[in-house]
């Protein structure tokens, strides 16, 4: 999968890495390229596929405690009739998705209709070639690799608008005007976001961006980008962006159940829902997973001590905190107007993540700062990321407040 | 600060998410199909008819046809006919009694109105069935349940019935026996028929044969079967 020297690294470390090799060590040398790829391409696929069924139930599970219920626990195990704590849910849901049918409206565009979740599958998948799973477990090095998974990334934006076009439907077309207002609006801090990140790194190799991150202050203290100030603000903004990215909750305009039935999968069924709803999650584990890499050490281990842990279980492990939070994060609030949305974006994530890159760039050039001069360089960039968030916080509820209505 | 409230939303979700695993006052959930919460005394869907003696459902019904309920019920949900012997002469008991669930609007007039305490309101709620026709049109032998179940399921309800039911029959008793004392002077040739039929369904209505002849304004006269049954 990478060019790292693999015989260097511990045998736990380089497991899934040998274990490729063992498979293909049969393959003439010219082939064997080819043989790896698709390996890891089939890896990568199980692996996410996996974590798409038990994200489905954990979420379920998740939204139901916080609601104090108990969440799907009836489904039992096929012919055995053993009730696993709803552990066969997915099972039972994706039998259920399989097993429906499959409606094409009749005005619909019938080649659209069906090229839209494939396209947006595809992309959702392209973005997982430039993770840094582990130390040895980079599916392609790329030198752009930030880059790349950006404009994959955005792809997806098309695939949502032809779902919508392809629908002959007025609430699928709506919704795919309002996913397409939503996502080239959150596409800016987004981007904005992580350019710092690229900026402090000097590369936009996703496996630099991760080494870089690897010391540790006073040997303890993780220097990961997310613990500085300009590295925090840019996690938060990158954070909200990608849950805006994703539609998620609260930011999931395009799906308004209530105002537009199910947006843009209005007309879908069957399977080709279920495409949108594992691209929906795929688009979720891979920009949590970039947030990972760009922000949180990527596979680094939190302390020292813990370094004997392979990478990517602390991969592993930052990914599902992440995912968690926005799982969270859904069950905790309402959804926005399409104003207050646009007005987030524009008003207050965009102009911070562009006094943030200043504050990145005093980073940079104060690194060499040392002494009490230290403590200046910390007091200086904290307050360019509170001062702007306080100032447009202010601002941005200024004259909006609580509402007041009169009554004919 | 812009974000303080959104940090209170997760503080309280995050406290519902851990309390429901160890605080059972949060986690409040009944697993259904095997736990059932127990009902409130008071709740009701359905009426049914109560019957005395458990070994002869249909003999010991305390309803007598009397079709006041018939003529009550809103939606009309209740159909009788009864049941009569081979000359005609009405039996007072019914030979068809039946209530479309469907129909029904549970609001309990039946109940309000019957003189005998003869239809209550049922707490059966699983009646879910796959014929919509048939399987919701309730005949007597399902509509038919024990005063011991009446007991069961409305229990404080129950007991006023039964307590009012046996002054009832107390106060008969005692006219009876008023009834009785003067009866051999005037009548006595006819008298012992005649008592023996009112014994028979005093509990009923009034006695229709043998009118007795001085003691009828002095016998406090009975509301309850006060309503003769309409010959249908």
């Amino acid at each position: 999968m990478s060019a790292h020297p693999a015989n260097a690294l511990p045998l736990l470390e380089r497991l899934p890495v040998a274990l490729r090799d063992a498979c293909t060590s049969w393959l003439p040398e010219s082939w064997r390229w080819l043989a790896n790829s698709l390996l890891s391409i089939v890896a990568i696929f199980v692996v996410f596929a996996t974590l798409f069924a038990l994200l489905t139930l954990a979420e379920r599970k998740i939204l139901g405690r916080v609601q104090n219920r108990p969440g799907p626990n009836r489904a039992p195990l096929p012919f055995l009739g053993i009730r696993t704590y709803g552990l066969a849910q997915p099972l039972a849901d994706g039998i259920k998705m399989l097993t429906k049918e499959d409606i094409v409206p009749r005005g619909a565009d019938r080649v659209l209709h069906f090229l839209a979740p494939v396209a947006l599958l595809a992309f959702s998948i392209l973005t997982f070639a430039v993770i840094p799973y582990g130390r040895a477990l980079l599916p392609v090095e790329l030198d752009a690799a930030v880059l790349y998974f950006f404009a994959a990334g955005a792809a997806t934006e098309l695939a949502i608008f032809m779902a919508g076009w392809a629908s002959r439907n007025k609430y699928s077309l709506l919704a795919a005007m309002r996913a397409l207002a939503q996502l080239i609006s959150y596409e800016l801090p987004l981007l904005l976001s992580i350019v710092p990140v690229v900026l402090v790194a000097g590369s936009l190799s996703t496996s630099e961006i991760v080494e870089q991150q690897g010391t540790w202050l006073f040997g303890v203290f993780p220097q990961w980008h997310v613990f500085t100030p300009w590295g925090f603000a840019g996690f938060l903004i990158f954070f909200v962006a990608a849950l805006a990215e994703s539609n998620r909750s609260p930011f999931d305009l395009p799906e308004a159940e209530s105002e537009l039935i199910a947006g843009h999968l209005t007309e879908y069924s069957g399977f080709k829902y279920a495409l949108f709803f594992m691209a929906e999650y795929f688009g979720m584990c891979a920009l949590s997973g970039m947030g990972v890499t760009l922000f949180l050490g990527g596979w680094q281990a939190p302390i020292p001590a813990l370094a004997f842990i392979p990478s990517y279980g602390w991969f592993a492990a930052k990914l599902l905190a992440l995912l968690f939070v926005f799982m969270w994060i859904r069950a905790t609030f309402p959804r926005l107007r399409i104003d207050q949305l646009t007005r987030l974006a524009w008003k207050f994530l965009v102009p911070l993540a562009l006094v943030n890159l200043f504050t990145a760039a005093f980073w940079v050039l104060s690194s060499g700062w040392a002494g009490p001069l230290a403590f200046a360089r910390w007091l200086v960039a904290g307050t360019l990321v509170l001062g702007p968030f306080l100032v447009l916080g202010r601002r941005l509820s200024a004259g909006l407040g609580p509402r007041t209505y009169r009554y004919a | 600060m812009l974000g303080s409230g959104l940090l209170q939303g997760l503080a309280v979700t995050a406290k519902n998410l851990a309390g429901s695993f160890h605080d059972p006052a949060r986690y409040v959930t009944t697993e259904y199909p095997e736990q059932r919460t127990k009902l409130p005394e008071n709740y009701r869907n359905f009426p049914f008819l109560v019957h005395d003696d458990p070994a002869d459902p249909n003999g010991t019904l305390r309803c007598v046809a009397c079709q006041i309920c018939e003529k009550e019920c809103p939606p009309q949900c209740i159909y009788i006919v009864m049941e009569r012997d081979e000359k005609g002469k009405a039996l007072r008991r019914p030979k068809v009694f039946d209530l479309d669930i469907s129909v029904c609007i549970s609001c309990q007039i039946c109940v309000e109105v019957c003189p005998f305490d003869a239809i209550k309101m049922d707490q059966e709620y699983e009646i879910a069935t796959r014929n919509r026709f048939g399987g919701l049109l309730l005949h007597r032998e399902d509509l038919s349940k024990s005063n011991a179940y009446y007991h069961q399921i409305h229990p404080t309800e129950a007991a006023g019935v039964d307590a009012a039911l046996a002054e009832q029959k107390a106060k008969q008793a005692a006219a009876k026996a008023a009834k009785a004392a003067p009866a051999p002077k005037a009548a006595a040739t006819t008298a012992t028929p005649a008592t023996a039929a009112t014994a028979q369904d005093s509990a009923i209505s009034p006695a229709p044969a043998a009118p007795p002849p001085a003691s009828a304004p002095d016998t406090p006269a009975n509301p309850a079967p006060a309503n003769p049954p309409p010959d249908a």
